[in-house]
């Protein structure tokens, strides 16, 4: 069999398999029981301690949800300041200068929201300094933030009748010291003996074969991948991602940073099942994201793997695949694996460039990140899923006749306004931006030109884009199709709103549901209940997602990527 | 307020955790294990350093055999990565390709065009991609022993030496390191010479 595809295989059962007892140990983790990790409990009391924290301070939704905002726009600040001032930083031998204030305020609200659009070069528009105490330490806290908020949701879930749901500092500390710091001390470990490099001098200068000078961009960039990978940051290093030959060196370093995207996000769905002591539900809830994963995966290595008709026409030989964009350690099935795993968790690294993926490919990418839902974001993955469970609760409720109730608890009008908005929000943020980019590109043309004519292809691919731009935004996923010209003033302030409201919006909701869901009265199960652990409940639930989330997409779908692939 | 006195404490502590502690072991961690002592790992030719292993250069000469096209600024510059980001339909991209599959033959006149390989008229993702496929060097064969004037099947021989297995012979792509072949290459016509 072709060992690109055995690859393929390798890398998705090697993420089954390791994330069932990742889940296990996470939701033991935040329960608070007895692990093997419980030598760090030093370590969080004094950051405890240092802060003035009292960690065994219960919370109600409410006040769970302000620490949590006020922590963020402290981040915010402090991002800003940082990124504005580095050029005078220490830590700066390249002499990089400090960033404009539109591209700071878009570097700064995309690594605070977990999503890291990146509209500057790693190895230009950061300094070593912002690289760590920016870059890295947002991508560590702010997944640490959306796990904190499942942690809370699932508190909520678990208990009968509650007012609180845990304390926030307590989670978001947990995630750190737990679960993101181990982790990526191991994928770190395994980076740095593949050829990652990890120093702090500046560049290498070379003098090449042919007598030319090349000078190497390096740096601590071992630090900042695992991370990267781990808490579905995606904000690489380098400028090109995990495409570049230093930040991603070898196929097994490739497994080990493709396996680490989807680790955590799936670990969460069976945690979710082993905390609220649900196996079953846990396992609908993989089950059903899994499915919609590997669709996505057939879809792309075949298109991949197949080629570009176009430069089959040319009449060479095109044996490994459409290699545009590609790199050959990596392969194009890899790739292929890699830039659905990316969209499908709001990761957004890459290891090749889905600009120039096939038409078919980059549908799927946009798809999996217009649904937003299987796997996810580390924790916010998983409840956007929430949102569309309480949906397809109170749907199927209605058809059966019961009354619609989640977990014992009855969900009513006021839950259902909730998640509807959240639901619905998506699609608006992501077709208005596009909406509004498209008009300005054809009644504005004055404007566009000035900003350097954003577009990099044209026709059907250059409205896919646009699409691309904001659909990444919205889901906090940070990859583009890179052609976009978008370190712009328009394209850093408009996504960075889009950012802002796909964060923050979802996660208000989704703790506020669980919150009001908790205080209810426990209704005991009976014969009368409509079951939410059952194959026809993942399917109804896979329905609803189907239907309110990918279907809005489809006329934009259709003007773009699908009607570019007509045309091939 | 009271929650943002706590989160500039919280913020200050993780610094020390993770840009402090978390670097530092990886740092050290690296100064042992890592192959280039956590620079880049280097490649060298008689005592010389002529680049970076993992890094690709830009070869032009017909003594050498040549990487993918590139796109890292005016090609191969591994301060400034970067992809063509071109679709697959874009008319502009398709006749660079076309001028590259030209290029390509007048270069290896032997070669029929079915026969390019299409990895070698397209960009890579990075632009620094250190490596070829097999078929990529075999093609260029020819071309470099004329242009050395040694023996065909000696150069062959080391273009077979200098094909990477797959992971464990089973997971990934096979490949050729264009800058270590050429090193080899240039060690096997120096010791000719002599």
């Amino acid at each position: 069999m072709n060992t690109e595809v055995l690859g393929v295989i390798a890398q998705v059962v090697l993420m089954v398999v390791l994330s069932y007892p990742l889940g296990k140990y996470i939701a033991k983790v935040y329960k608070g029981t007895k692990v093997w990790s419980d030598f760090m409990r030093p370590v969080e009391r004094l950051i405890y301690k240092v802060s003035g924290i009292n960690p065994d301070e219960e919370m109600n939704w409410k006040q769970f949800l302000r620490a949590l905002l006020v922590v963020n726009l402290f981040w915010f600040i402090w991002g800003m300041v940082l990124l504005v001032c580095q050029g005078v930083l220490p830590l700066n031998p390249d002499g990089n200068i400090g960033q404009t204030c539109h591209q700071a305020f878009n570097t700064c609200i995309s690594f605070m929201v977990n999503c890291n659009l990146q509209h500057y070069s790693g190895e230009s528009g950061l300094t070593y300094f912002t690289q760590l105490f920016v870059i890295m330490l947002f991508q560590f806290i702010t997944a640490a933030t959306g796990m904190a908020a499942m942690a809370g949701i699932m508190k909520a879930l678990s208990e009968k009748t509650t007012k609180t749901i845990g304390n926030f500092w307590r989670y978001l500390v947990l995630s750190c010291t737990r679960i993101l710091l181990p982790l990526s001390l191991i994928v770190g470990f395994i980076l740095i003996t593949q050829g990652t490099p990890m120093g702090f001098d500046g560049k290498m200068e070379l003098t090449t074969m042919e007598g030319a000078t090349q000078m190497v961009s390096q740096g601590p960039a071992a630090a900042i991948v695992p991370i990267k990978q781990l808490g579905t940051n995606g904000g690489g290093y380098f400028g090109i991602n995990s495409s570049h030959p230093l930040e991603n060196p070898t196929y097994l370093s490739n497994i080990a940073e493709c396996v680490s995207i989807l680790l955590i996000p799936m670990a969460m769905a069976f945690a979710f099942g082993f905390y609220i002591k649900r196996k079953k539900l846990g396992y609908s809830i993989f089950g059903v994201m899994l499915f919609a994963y590997l669709v996505g995966v057939c879809i792309n290595v075949s298109q991949e793997m197949g080629g570009n008709p176009r430069i089959d026409a040319m009449g060479i030989a095109q044996e490994n695949g459409a290699m545009e964009g590609k790199e050959i350690r990596l392969g194009s099935a890899a790739t292929a694996l890699w830039s659905v795993t990316t969209t499908v968790t709001s990761n957004g690294s890459v290891n090749g460039m889905h600009d120039s993926t096939m038409p078919l490919s980059g549908m799927i990418e946009m798809l999996n990140m217009q649904i937003n839902t299987w796997f996810g974001g580390v924790g916010v993955g998983w409840m956007n899923y929430f949102t569309f469970l309480i949906m397809a609760v109170f749907i199927s409720g209605l058809m059966v006749g019961r009354t619609p109730e989640f977990l014992c608890h009855k969900v009513e009008a006021r839950e259902m306004k909730i998640a509807s908005i959240v639901a619905l929000l998506h699609p608006f943020i992501i077709l208005v931006g596009t909406a509004l980019a498209a008009y300005l590109y054809v009644h504005a043309p004055e404007f566009v030109a000035s900003e350097g004519g954003w577009l990099n292809n044209s026709g059907f691919h250059g409205l896919g884009e646009m699409l691309y731009e904001y659909t990444s935004a919205a889901a906090n996923n940070g990859s583009g199709f890179e052609g976009l010209g978008d370190n712009t003033w328009f394209w850093n302030y408009s996504t960075g709103l889009v950012l802002i409201f796909g964060r923050f919006i979802p996660i208000v909701g989704q703790v506020a549901i669980a919150g009001l869901l908790a205080q209810k009265k426990y209704i005991p199960e009976s014969a009368g209940t409509l079951k939410t652990d059952t194959v026809t409940f993942g399917v109804m639930t896979f329905a609803v997602i189907f239907i309110v989330a990918a279907l809005s997409f489809f006329p934009v779908q259709a003007l773009s990527t699908l009607a570019e692939h007509f045309s091939l | 307020m009271k929650n943002l006195i706590k989160s500039l404490r919280i913020t200050l502590a993780f610094c020390v955790l993770f840009a402090v502690c978390y670097v530092l072991i990886l740092w050290i961690f690296a100064q042992f294990a890592g192959p280039g002592k956590g620079n880049a790992e280097t490649v060298t030719l008689n005592g010389k350093v002529v680049g970076a292993a993992n890094v690709g250069q830009l070869f032009t000469s017909d003594i050498y055999f040549w990487g993918r096209p590139s796109c890292a600024g005016d090609g191969y510059d591994a301060s400034s990565s970067g992809a063509s980001n071109k679709g697959p339909t874009e008319q502009p991209y398709l006749d660079e390709v076309k001028a590259r599959i030209d290029s390509f033959l007048v270069h290896h006149p032997y070669l029929k065009r079915q026969e390019v390989p299409a990895e070698m008229v397209t960009a890579s993702g990075s632009g620094l991609d250190p490596h070829i496929t097999p078929a990529s060097a075999y093609v260029q064969v020819k071309r470099v022993a004329q242009a050395r004037g040694m023996n065909e099947a000696d150069v062959k021989k080391l273009v077979d030496e200098a094909i990477e297995k797959p992971l464990l012979g089973l997971f990934g792509t096979e490949r050729i390191n264009v800058l270590k072949l050429n090193v080899a290459l240039e060690q096997a016509s120096q010791s000719m010479k002599k």
